[in-house]
């Protein structure tokens, strides 16, 4: 199994990937052999069989919704980080700026 | 025989006073600095370390009741948070990225009284099995420069490995801290998920990534595990104990207990040297009373299927936060969307990309029900299989990996036989079981690691069986030419 390059621009475009000319065709091959081996499950017939879902078997845990703000430290350590900021503000490009779809 | 580095010594020393924390952690620095040149096992050393086992000298000096790592140095996988330190899981996309805040297991390890002494390097977003993807140049088996020290925790099992440290933590999401042990010849443990919180680990597969560490001695890795398991409530996914790890309670003594040996794990793929050393050493267990039992793993052979299918699929929607736009890297586009692509498509490596393909591709609209949910099935089987196996007998014991340390570069370009060194690892992890690596003899000079896996939180019969092991064997004691002192 070969992937066409249509498809893999189109995986790519699904995870938000720019993707070189050689990677495009490695991927093509690499991509397609793994799934080729991965079909092997389809050898298990899995009808009544539950999904494992959760592995720790833990059930769901609920806290009230309130705003509890951080530790200052890591509040200012996590704005350094920022590529681009304003103040303490995140600062991005827009969204819908330029949006051709 | 070489003395080798161990918390147990260092410990004993620290408390007689004939070695200081700061002359320790500054015999460590120095270590490093000689001989990592050759092993790249560290991406960064901490700068505060000497200070800080300087703080430990004091306290001890003063009287003071210290924590059970007081001054022992401690090397962090590069994908746990330390505050203030760089933190990059081994990816150019994480470039510059500081923790803002500590890792749980880094909180628990500071509280010990641990020096962490730096971060060590690993594969590119803990997607490799050799730490040959880390964006920061390879890592090299301590044994023999010439060979890889598996991974995707390869920096840490070198750490160890060489004598830098007594200890580190790795992650194992497949495999990544048994199969570096294996191949560098010390003691990893992948703990049972939920035993050690997640929090402040950068998430590969969450479903199944586990902490744990590093060490020449089981007595060791349980320490090292007692300080840093238990409920976290950060981490929705830890569980409560209802029994902790105790290490001085570590029996050493494995009459009784009943040894599985997995009939399908022994088939085919293996290196036959590597098996006849496993089989030997399975033998010593029984001179020592232990029983074996041939047992039955009938999905073994679906299960790095299932793996390669849930791991890119989780990964792929855990990496979906690097954006460029919060921490890491960064390249500019037309728009936001072009942003997203250019940093994504430039800052992960090949393999990360492959994998993050993968997953989008088994995840997206007709195709979520043949592979993700299909895998997601045979999951429940192959957890069933060691759940019934596990009711039969109290462990199962195999080759943690096929063969020994494969040569740097030998695997890199073909995906799928680097996944198969894997083989006998990731089923602990679909199945969340507990396993740990022990050294158990050498080909080629080169060190074979034994597995040993066991029911949900039941470490206790692992560190049973390992230090029985160990006290009967010396293979940890050895350490490579080059380290040796």
């Amino acid at each position: 199994m070969k992937f066409t390059r249509e498809e893999i621009l189109q995986i790519a475009k699904l995870s938000r990937l720019h993707l070189e000319e050689d990677e495009i065709e490695e991927y093509r091959e690499s991509l397609g052999s793994i799934l080729e081996y991965v079909a092997k499950l389809q050898e298990l017939k899995t009808d009544d069989v539950p999904e494992l879902q959760h592995a720790a078997e833990v059930k769901n845990v609920f806290r009230a919704d309130v705003v509890e703000g951080c530790d200052e430290e890591v509040r200012h350590r996590a704005i350094d980080n920022f590529t681009d900021k304003e103040g303490d503000l995140l600062k991005v490009q827009a969204v819908f700026e330029g949006r051709t779809e | 025989m070489d003395e080798r580095l161990t918390i147990a010594s260092a410990k004993a020393n620290l408390e007689k006073g004939s070695l200081s924390a700061e002359a320790l952690v500054g015999s460590c620095l120095e270590t490093i600095k000689q001989g990592d040149k050759d092993v790249h096992a560290f991406l960064e050393l901490s700068q505060t370390a000497i200070e800080e086992a300087r703080a430990i000298d004091a306290r001890r000096n003063a009287g003071e009741q210290l924590g059970p790592l007081a001054g022992i140095p401690v090397a962090m996988k590069d994908n746990m948070l330390v505050q203030g330190w760089e933190s990059t899981a081994g990816a150019l996309i994480l470039e510059g990225h500081k923790g803002s805040y500590n890792a749980t297991v880094t909180q628990r390890l500071k509280d010990a009284g641990a020096i962490l002494i730096g971060r060590t390097n690993m594969d590119d977003a803990a997607m490799g099995s050799s730490t040959e993807t880390s964006h920061w140049g390879p890592t090299k088996n301590p044994w023999d420069m010439t060979k890889v020290p598996g991974g995707s925790s390869g920096g840490s099992a070198a750490a160890v490995a060489a004598g830098f440290v007594p200890v580190s933590l790795g992650s194992d999401t497949g495999g990544s801290i048994r199969q570096p042990a294996s191949l560098c010849g010390v003691v990893g443990l992948k703990p049972t998920y939920g035993r050690v919180s997640r929090y402040g680990l950068i998430a590969l597969a969450s479903s199944l990534d586990q902490i744990g560490p590093f060490a020449h001695t089981v007595e060791d890795a349980a320490l090292m595990l007692q300080v840093i398991e238990g409920k976290d409530p950060r981490d929705a996914t830890s569980v409560d104990l209802t029994q902790t790890t105790i290490p001085e309670l570590i029996e050493k003594d494995v009459r009784g207990l009943k040894l599985g040996l997995p009939k399908e794990y022994f088939l085919e793929g293996m290196d036959p040297a590597v098996k006849k050393t496993v089989l030997e050493a399975v033998d010593r267990l029984v001179a020592a009373g232990a029983q074996i039992e041939e047992i039955s793993l009938p999905h073994a052979e679906y299960a790095l299927a299932a793996y390669y299918i849930i791991q890119p699929a989780e990964a792929s929607s855990n990496l979906g936060r690097f954006d460029g736009l919060r921490y890491g890297y960064h390249s500019s586009g037309q728009n936001l969307k072009e942003t997203y692509e250019r940093t994504r498509g430039e800052g992960f490596g090949r393999e990360v990309k492959r994998r993050i393909m993968l997953g989008s591709y088994t995840l997206s609209a007709g195709y979520y029900d043949a592979y993700y949910r299909k895998a997601l099935k045979v999951r429940s089987l192959i957890k069933k299989d060691f759940d019934d196996a596990l009711k039969i007998v109290d462990a199962i014991v195999t080759p943690t990996s096929p063969s020994v340390a494969w040569g740097l570069g030998e695997k890199f370009n073909d995906p799928l036989t680097m996944y198969l060194s894997d083989i006998y690892t990731i089923t602990a992890n679909l199945a969340t079981i507990p396993a740990m690596s022990i050294p158990c003899g050498f080909v080629n000079d080169l060190p074979v690691g034994l597995q040993i896996m066991g029911k949900a939180f039941d470490e206790y019969t692992l560190f049973r069986i390992g230090a029985t092991y160990q006290s009967l064997t010396d293979w940890y004691l050895r350490s490579p030419d080059t380290f040796s002192t």
